[in-house]
């Protein structure tokens, strides 16, 4: 068991070795000084070569890397151009909204998608059951993007009840050390603060949770029936227990394991999905954040930012591996 | 399943034939775009802007889906936008496949050396963020059709290597395989000529969902203005100047939306459907 985790942590750092050598690189070739962009009108080729050499894109590309992974190990990922701000503070300093966002959409997911499977279970079979089938499919085949869009038009725009831009009203004061908004309005009891977060949250987390509820029920309900034809399920029902709390009681438990693996991995595209959605909605998060870095070419932003997106990603399919490890009996004693 | 089999064929047929209606129908509009829009979709009219669509108060005959704030007409633009989403999607949904396809198929054969590379530059490429990968490389190699296509191409070919590969490995192992190789075929006349055509199924369905994602993709991209050059009308491009005047001209955010779910969803559905039909399973 320790081997194999040692191992799996292994792969994941050679994993994120290959992303750091691919993006290094694949930014390098940009057309289009951005050293350039920086300077004044007026400034002569000698300003322009200090510059260069101030943030060392005057040395080779190898050599680029050496320095920056030598940094990054100290925790120092550069400074950005446009903002001229140390990156890594930029960074984690959008790292809560996104991951607050992330996980309201999860939570949503699960839920939302646990119901409809229950509740296709239970009327399995039936005009409820095709019902879901087919508001599934929907669902699963509508990426996040198409999905705020709908919900800008029908809740920011027919039926204007959400706000559709921002993560918090301007005109509010907001009183948080953090920037996990959502966490802290709840520790300081600010009920008041917490509305407006999470009204503004609300669209994006949902266009986001859509796909995901979708594969949550589909699974989870065909684990369900699968489930229900086992002999301890019977007996359960033989004890006169009734459908409901036989699903909820016995079936569900043990179908829930092969659901939890695919949330994992399906979290990361979740994740993913959080770049272009953040803009729809204009919230201030890493995704947003990684657009705005790429129109002003701003390599160093970019770099840490796509670097942070694929630590979480692997962060989470190793969380998801070891998670299976510890809940799946079988493997727990191998 | 036990349950109404003969309801759930019919549901998967209708699914199939009303995908299949609908690609055909955008498709060929889009194909014939030139000759049935009835404006030039960059022709500006200044004195006709946001005109409602006809069944509004207020249209005007000559524009019948409406115009936008600067007065184009949204019917052209939405068919000569669809022209742009049917080319992205087929290109760089085959160039994908056949990508894709071949590296999976290599892996999943030769195992080895072969695989154990192929293997670790999918997880590598698993780790990006798609929608940040795309955009990093329409912003390197410069915004235009093709870099969307290429930026497709490189992003998505896993889809199509992870899921051929593991095909590829199970046929691998089956008794035909070996009976051809004892019979004399060569390695790579057994992966053509005997595996290819059994994963070949596998590889339309694929196809099929992609072609949706492509039309997504390019939708993202001219969304955030990376796309092709603003005078070409894109459905992205649309759908992100009706946002920004969707208070005073919704149709211009609603029509192309529209165009573009029932587009994104058609494909999905058909790949979904094809996938039932191959499956001797549910068969």
């Amino acid at each position: 068991m320790l081997r194999q985790v040692l191992l799996r942590l292994v792969t994941t750092l050679v994993t994120l070795f290959g992303v750091a050598v691919i993006v290094f690189v694949v930014i390098r070739v940009v057309p289009g000084n951005p050293v350039a962009m920086m300077l004044p009108p007026g400034a002569g080729p000698e300003d322009m070569a200090r510059l260069q050499a101030l943030y060392g894109l005057d040395k080779s590309i190898p050599k680029q890397f050496v320095i920056w992974l030598g940094g990054v190990v100290q925790g120092d990922f550069g400074t950005s151009i446009t903002t001229r701000q140390p990156v890594a503070g930029l960074v984690l300093g959008r790292l809560p909204a996104t991951l607050e966002l992330s996980v309201m959409a999860l939570v949503i997911a699960v839920v939302w998608g646990g119901i409809v499977a229950l509740v296709g279970t239970r009327f399995r079979g039936g005009r409820a059951e095709a019902a879901i089938d087919v508001g599934n499919g929907i669902a699963l085949s509508v990426p996040d993007f198409l999905w705020g869009l709908v919900l800008i038009l029908l809740f920011g725009v027919l039926w204007p009840v959400f706000h559709i831009s921002g993560r918090v009203s301007p005109s509010l004061d907001l009183p948080f050390v953090t920037n996990f908004y959502l966490f802290e309005s709840v520790i300081r009891l600010r009920f008041d603060l917490w509305w407006d977060i999470v009204g503004h949250m609300l669209m994006p987390a949902l266009a986001l949770a859509f796909p995901l509820a979708a594969i949550v029920a589909q699974l989870l309900k065909q684990s369900l029936k699968e489930t229900m034809h086992l002999d301890y399920v019977t007996l359960a029902r033989t004890k006169g227990y009734g459908e409901t709390r036989v699903i909820l009681r016995e079936a569900l438990r043990n179908a829930v394991l092969p659901t939890l693996t695919l949330v994992g991995v399906q979290f990361t595209f979740l994740i993913g999905g959080t770049v272009i959605v953040e803009r729809l909605f204009s919230y201030e998060g890493l995704g947003n954040m990684a657009i705005d870095a790429v129109i002003n070419r701003d390599l160093p932003l970019i770099q840490g930012i796509v670097i942070l997106f694929a630590v979480i990603f692997t962060a989470v399919n190793l969380i998801v591996d070891l998670l299976y490890a510890v809940l799946n009996p079988r493997l727990r004693h191998a | 399943m036990h349950d109404g089999r003969g309801a759930v064929r019919r549901r998967a047929g209708a699914r199939l034939w009303l995908s299949a209606g609908w690609l055909t129908l955008a498709g060929g509009a889009a194909l014939l775009a030139p000759w049935i829009a009835p404006h030039d979709p960059l022709a500006q009219d200044l004195f006709a802007g946001r005109m409602p669509p006809f069944w509004v108060a207020g249209a005007d005959p000559a524009y019948p889906l409406g115009t936008d704030s600067l007065g184009r007409d949204v019917l052209s633009r939405i068919l000569h936008g669809g022209r742009i989403a049917f080319l992205v999607a087929l290109i760089a949904g085959l160039a994908t496949a056949v990508l894709g396809a071949t590296l999976g198929l290599l892996a999943g054969f030769f195992r080895g050396w072969v695989d154990v590379a192929i293997s670790r530059l999918i997880d590598i490429w698993m780790a990006f963020p798609p929608v940040l990968f795309s955009i990093l490389l329409i912003a390197v190699i410069g915004p235009g059709l093709w870099s969307i296509i290429i930026a497709i191409i490189v992003i998505d070919w896993t889809r199509f290597a992870r899921v051929v590969r593991a095909e590829a490995m199970g046929q691998g192992a089956m008794d035909y395989v070996a009976s051809a190789r004892v019979a004399g075929r060569g390695r790579i006349s057994t992966l053509v000529v005997e595996i290819l055509p059994n994963v070949l199924p596998t590889i339309v369905v694929l196809l099929t969902l992609e072609m949706g994602i492509a039309v997504i993709v390019e939708a993202i991209l001219s969304f955030v203005n990376l796309s092709i050059s603003t005078d070409s009308p894109t459905w992205g491009g649309m759908i992100a100047e009706g946002r920004t005047s969707v208070h005073q001209a919704w149709w211009v955010l609603v029509l192309p939306l529209i165009a573009l779910f029932l587009t994104v969803l058609a494909f999905s559905q058909l790949g979904e459907g094809l996938k039932d039909r191959f499956d001797p399973v549910l068969r």
